[in-house]
């Protein structure tokens, strides 16, 4: 299980940098960001190397920060790979609410991270059938 | 009670003592204020009355009259015997200048002073007065009264808001004063310093210059665990200790002994049959510097029918909700903001802070209202959000009967009132989006 911070952020100019500001000054580094919008607001989910630090620098920026439970497990790069995994959750009847990729640093897979209903369930799940999710220091 | 032979008096010798009253400021009024003179005598009426139910004749008075004086016109004494000056709050249009002579001074401090009494307060208690001092009537109105009363009154006025959080732990403050939305910002800042709003010594608080809701009298007593009580007045009748709350919290009781209120159709302008709603009117029996006849509130609200369980004999006056002067016309709907606030307040997720923005797209007046997600609130998942959202829209739009976008905001984005709560941004002057 891997700690990923999600900010609620207007859609306004500025404010994604005025976000990503925060976590440089604070000496954060980023494994991943992704902003889901709507027409009026997004949301941003951050993989990065220090979740706590993350979170107190943004929100003594003003952010409002939450602290999610995703999972995050290496794909082998060959068709099919993601599928392997996400059919694992589906037979489980595991909805999968969101998911994102991103390249790990020198590897050669890609790292996908789920968000699932019943994080415990899913991690024993996919232990079960075999397939290995990441910890927060392995990426 | 602060005054229990006027507070509890019988209502026959009440009515007696207002027509006397009564008398004295219509020659007054005729005598001093020509604007007062000319109204009378296009009316037909002379400036005396045998019984309180012929004052019905007499003309109205509206803050239009009292713009036309800007600034001394409608003073009832010359300057040299005027002591104070206040203004309106110019929250709607022009300001209007309000003169007091020492005797209505004193008879303010008395009026607020029965206030404080009814919300609980002592010459044992500590008040801090968050109201504004300065030319706004709500600063010096409750000091004076709090001093009146004999209370270590604490004249911080508003603004700092860690200092008071610091002063109402520090000087042990028991009663509060200032608006409601203000005690809320109070409450958030004290959690902010790491300081539970209930922890505090505060019991009791006297909240008004603002409509403000049930919900969020609810809110602040469970914040602060305190009793919250809705004061009334306005600058142009005294300021506040025109009508206030007891314990009892149900409805206000208008210091009749000063003040005679009438409630009218808007529209026709005759009376209401006692317990309906109308606008509010007002005269002022005992004031010298600037009375006002028969004067138009532009609040809507209705006599609470029955008595009080606290004694006092004072009829009193349904919570206003709203100024006729916030009413919104959205699409042919009337609305008033705090009626937005009943319906936050009531959903779990998001903060009690609002605001209705207007602009125009196109030709068209655009409304939206802007609304903070509570910062506990779950937000990883887009329909969770979408949710909310969709909750808001539709409870506004099951209690106004009109649809209004709602738009998520950032927590704390609304900028923090620490007076008047600016409910309403108008951005139509400033061209089309």
């Amino acid at each position: 299980m891997v700690k990923q911070l999600t900010v609620f952020l207007e859609n306004s100019p500025g404010r994604l940098a005025r976000l990503t500001r925060a976590l440089g000054d604070a000496g954060v580094n980023m494994r991943a960001l992704m902003v889901a919008d709507t027409a009026e607001f997004g949301v941003v989910r951050i993989i990065c190397d220090r979740p706590g630090v993350a979170k107190s620098a943004l929100e003594d920026a003003g952010f409002s920060v939450s602290v999610t439970d995703v999972i995050a497990v290496a794909v082998p790069d060959r068709p099919g790979g993601l599928a392997d995994v996400l059919e694992v959750l589906g037979a489980e009847d595991l909805n999968v609410e969101y998911a994102y990729c991103f390249v790990e640093p020198g590897g050669s897979g890609a790292v996908d991270v789920f968000r699932v209903e019943r994080v415990t369930d899913a991690m024993r799940v996919l232990h079960d059938a075999g397939i290995r999710t990441l910890t927060a220091d392995e990426i | 009670m602060f005054q229990p032979e006027y507070e509890s008096m019988q209502r026959e010798q009440l009515e007696a003592l207002q027509l006397e009253r009564l008398n004295g400021l219509l020659a007054r009024v005729y005598e001093h204020v020509p604007t007062y003179r000319a109204k009378f005598d296009a009316a037909g009426v002379t400036p005396r009355v045998s019984s309180l139910d012929e004052f019905a004749a007499f003309p109205f008075t509206v803050k239009d009259d009292l713009r036309a004086g800007y600034p001394y016109g409608m003073f009832a004494v010359p300057l040299r015997d005027i002591v104070r000056l206040h203004s309106s709050s110019g929250t709607t249009g022009q300001v209007t200048v309000v003169g007091y002579t020492a005797a209505d001074l004193d008879t303010w401090a008395d009026l607020m002073a029965r206030t404080i009494a009814a919300a609980g307060g002592t010459p044992d208690d500590i008040v801090q007065n968050s109201y504004g001092y300065g030319l706004f009537t709500g600063g010096l109105g409750v000091h004076y009264g709090a001093e009146r009363l004999g209370c270590a009154t604490i004249p911080i006025s508003g603004g700092n808001t860690k200092r008071q959080v610091q002063v109402m732990k520090d000087f042990g403050t028991t009663i509060l004063a200032c608006t409601p939305s203000y005690a809320l910002l109070i409450a958030e800042t004290a959690r902010e310093m790491g300081i539970d709003p209930a922890s505090l010594p505060v019991k009791a608080g006297v909240f008004g210059a603002e409509p403000w809701s049930e919900n969020t009298r609810a809110e602040i007593e469970r914040q602060f665990g305190m009793t919250a009580i809705d004061i009334y007045g306005l600058s142009e009748v005294l300021g506040p200790g025109v009508a206030t709350e007891c314990q009892c919290k149900c409805g206000l009781h208008v210091n009749e002994d000063h003040f005679i209120i009438e409630i009218v159709d808007p529209e026709t302008l005759r009376p209401v049959p006692e317990g309906e709603r109308g606008e509010v009117v007002f005269t002022t029996l005992t004031k010298q510097g600037i009375p006002v006849v028969r004067y138009r509130t532009r609040d809507i609200s209705r006599i609470v029918p029955g008595e009080c369980a606290c004694g006092r004999t004072s009829r009193r006056l349904e919570r206003v909700t709203g100024r006729s002067d916030d009413m919104l016309i959205i699409r042919g709907v009337n609305v008033f903001p705090s009626q937005i606030e009943q319906v936050l307040l009531g959903i779990p997720g998001v903060a009690p802070y609002y605001q209705v923005v207007l602009s125009r797209r196109g030709s068209m007046d655009h409304v939206e209202v802007h609304v903070e997600v509570s910062p506990d609130v779950s937000f990883d998942e887009i329909k969770t959000l979408e949710r909310l959202r969709g909750r808001v829209s539709a409870e506004i739009a099951s209690v106004l009967a009109v649809n209004i976008s709602v738009k998520l905001v950032e927590p704390k984005s609304i900028q923090r009132s620490e007076g008047k709560a600016k409910r309403v941004l108008d951005l139509r002057a400033e061209g089309s989006e």
